[in-house]
């Protein structure tokens, strides 16, 4: 007989079952492959979209911040620039937005069937690391065409990305959770998100902004990556140590802190959705 | 644990909680807001039971029907033990990984091929993908859509999608297998090839749990039964006494309203009304009832009439048969019988009352026939609540002495 399980009342503070999580590995791949065949099958385009959506709004934003505006790009093409950012802000906002509504458009497996209903914001991870990666691509072309090379800071870049993820999915994990109960989540998200968009410096420099609102930019975590990308990509100034720090400490909480949300709302899920 | 059983509950309880008057947040701007106007004050709930303390041991390769109207839990319970949603109270034990069949073909989605969905779904119910991968050939074989395996589901008919859901789901290999209500839907050869299966699977020593409403499915796959009623198990034993239970507690609910030739009952005689002194009565109370019986000149012989007062679960607490008052009756003319009972002392709550006419066999069974209420003011001298009272199916009229 195999292992048996017991089944009790949930508890004051819940922590996710590390077991079960390995036991239905499976299901996050399927998940992430099913969003994946979804997203690429039945649109003419195709890949096309991928690569065209990062570049569409890059080439915008070089022409509305560096062209009009005039903003500083820190001696790099901008729409280089404003492409490197937006790389790192595509897979923030892309875990972000496709996380936050994921059970709630699961409704019918979240209230049927048994499985550790963190995949299902965790899986988006995986489609979003595809787009990502073509962007990259792409990214990496730029690179060549302009003769940039950022040097061993490129090394750190899987830093970097890696706490864009976990930054993202804590906060795609809360918010889902959160949608379950609140749907007035969901149009909070797409807003915020646009707010973050113009509030981070993505499609400008640091070094455009004024020294009055500079305070506003070095508390959003969101700079510290984006700074840390640039550093690694196209070989600009390094963000500063404390900045460093902060980005892995806060990544690292956001994601504890939106599992344990996520773990705590978990059982009542079937209940409420 | 005891080794022997697959599924063990103990206590189990589920209770929902209910906002009042329909004001509970759905927004999380609303429930701040809530938060900041009264930051005292919470949200009045009120409690509704689904399970009731749940209390049953399953053996390993038994194939359990679970049988009671609609609401009586059943589905929860499922739930529970599936672990889709958790339990409020008590615990349950299970021997083994647990596969469900709640609802055929949720995971299954529109835009993908069949293929792919035997594999999304199989991932889904807990199979390996090496384990789908094995038995890939089997699962499209039972099913029989295999001409339309690359074809996204949401361009198959129902009865396909519902014949391709099952037979994933029939291929899981889990210890215990939960099914609700499955069986309503594809023709009647596809019905008779997933009981096959389902058979087969407890013959394999795996445990199977069914829900449904359809009585001669459960008596053709299952071994026992467990009859719930209100969130509470009334019995567990065979499965033919599970059903009767469901069956006459359905009646009960109908026969009321049906006309008399309807009930059961040679009906040589019948009651021609019943008639109860009052809806409500305190606990010390006497109860009348009195009921006609109407004539029937070709009848030979005596009879008697009987009466039985269930309580809301549908147990039946007192049994008041005429032939231990030595009273038996003429059937040349109408009969007016009063019945009073006045002890034991009831307890609060509603309560039903059958009366039959009877010879040598049941001549009328008129179930619910009245309906009374017991008011909840209690009979003793101190007033208590709770587990002093819960025990005991009526209330006793007792006095202690200090010796």
């Amino acid at each position: 007989m195999s292992r048996s399980i017991v089944i009790n009342p949930p508890g004051r503070l819940a922590i996710p079952e590390w077991h079960e999580l390995w036991e239905a590995r499976e299901v996050f791949w399927s998940f992430g492959v099913r969003d994946l065949k979804l997203r690429y099958r039945q649109t003419a385009l195709g890949v096309v979209w991928v690569v065209l959506q990062p570049l569409l709004s890059a080439g915008i934003f070089s022409i509305v911040f560096g062209k009009i505006a005039n903003l500083p790009s820190d001696g790099v093409p901008y729409f280089v620039f404003s492409f490197a950012g937006m790389l790192a802000w595509s897979l923030f906002s892309g875990i972000v937005g496709r996380a936050g509504p994921s059970l709630v458009s699961n409704q019918a497996l979240v209230s049927k069937v048994f499985f550790p209903r963190v995949l299902v914001p965790l899986s988006v991870v995986l489609s979003v690391m595809v787009d990502f990666l073509v962007a990259g691509a792409l990214m990496v072309g730029l690179l060549v065409a302009f003769g940039i090379w950022p040097g061993w800071p490129l090394l750190l870049l899987p830093l970097w990305i890696l706490l864009v993820v976990l930054l993202a999915s804590g906060i795609g994990l809360a918010a889902s959770a959160l949608m379950v109960t609140y749907r007035d989540i969901q149009y909070v998200i797409p807003f915020a998100l646009q707010t973050l968009l113009y509030a981070s410096p993505l499609a400008y420099s640091l070094s455009a902004v004024g020294s009055s609102v500079r305070w506003l930019f070095d508390i959003n975590p969101l700079t510290w990556l984006l700074e840390g990308f640039r550093w690694s990509l196209l070989g600009l100034s390094a963000p500063a140590a404390w900045q460093v720090v902060a980005a892995v400490v806060t990544s690292l909480a956001v994601f504890a802190l939106g599992l344990l949300v996520f773990s705590k709302m978990e059982r009542g899920f079937a209940d409420v959705i | 644990m005891t080794e022997t059983s697959a599924i063990q509950v103990r206590g189990l309880s589920k209770h929902y909680r209910i906002a009042l008057s329909d004001d509970a947040p759905s927004t999380a701007a609303e429930a701040a807001l809530r938060r900041i106007r009264h930051p005292f004050q919470r949200t009045e709930y009120e409690r509704f039971t689904a399970l009731d303390g749940l209390d049953f041991d399953i053996a390993p390769g038994s194939a359990v029907g679970i049988l009671g109207r609609n609401g009586a839990g059943k589905s929860t319970l499922l739930k529970i033990l599936t672990r889709v949603s958790a339990p409020s109270e008590g615990q349950v034990r299970l021997a083994g990984r647990i596969g469900s069949l709640l609802e055929i073909g949720t995971g299954f989605h529109p835009e993908l091929t069949g293929r792919e969905n035997v594999f999304l779904n199989g991932t889904l119910l807990g199979m390996h993908r090496a384990e789908i991968q094995r038995r890939f050939d089997e699962i499209v074989d039972f099913s029989g859509v295999e001409k339309f395996l690359d074809t996204p589901v949401k361009r198959y008919s129902s009865g396909m999608y519902v014949r391709l859901a099952f037979a994933v789901a029939a291929h899981l290999d889990t210890e215990i297998l939960a099914i609700d209500e499955v069986l309503a839907v594809g023709d009647a050869e596809f019905q008779a090839k997933c009981i096959d299966r389902m058979r087969r699977a407890a013959d394999e020593g795996r445990t199977v749990l069914y829900v449904s409403h359809q009585v001669q499915t459960v008596s053709a796959l299952c071994t026992s039964a467990l009859y719930l009623e209100n969130g509470r198990l009334i019995m567990q034993g065979s499965v033919d006494d599970a059903i009767e239970l469901y069956q006459t507690s359905r009646d009960k609910v109908h026969l009321a309203q049906t006309d008399i030739d309807r009930r059961p009952g040679s009906g040589e005689l019948r009651i021609t009304s019943a008639t109860i002194s009052s809806p409500l009565y305190r606990t010390t109370e006497p109860r009348t009832i009195e009921f006609v019986v109407g004539s029937n000149p070709d009848f030979i012989g005596k009879y008697f009439v009987s009466c039985h007062v269930n309580d809301r679960h549908g147990t039946t607490l007192l049994q008041c048969d005429s032939r231990v008052t030595g009273l038996w009756l003429d059937a040349d003319q109408d009969q007016k019988v009063a019945l009073t009972i006045s002890s034991p002392w009831l307890k609060p709550g509603e309560y039903s009352i059958d009366l039959f006419v009877c010879n040598a066999g049941v001549l009328d069974s008129f179930e619910g026939a009245a309906r009374f209420e017991i008011h909840p003011v209690l009979p003793y001298p101190q007033a208590i609540s709770g587990e002093g009272l819960e025990n005991g199916l009526v209330l006793a009229d007792f006095e202690y002495v200090r010796q």
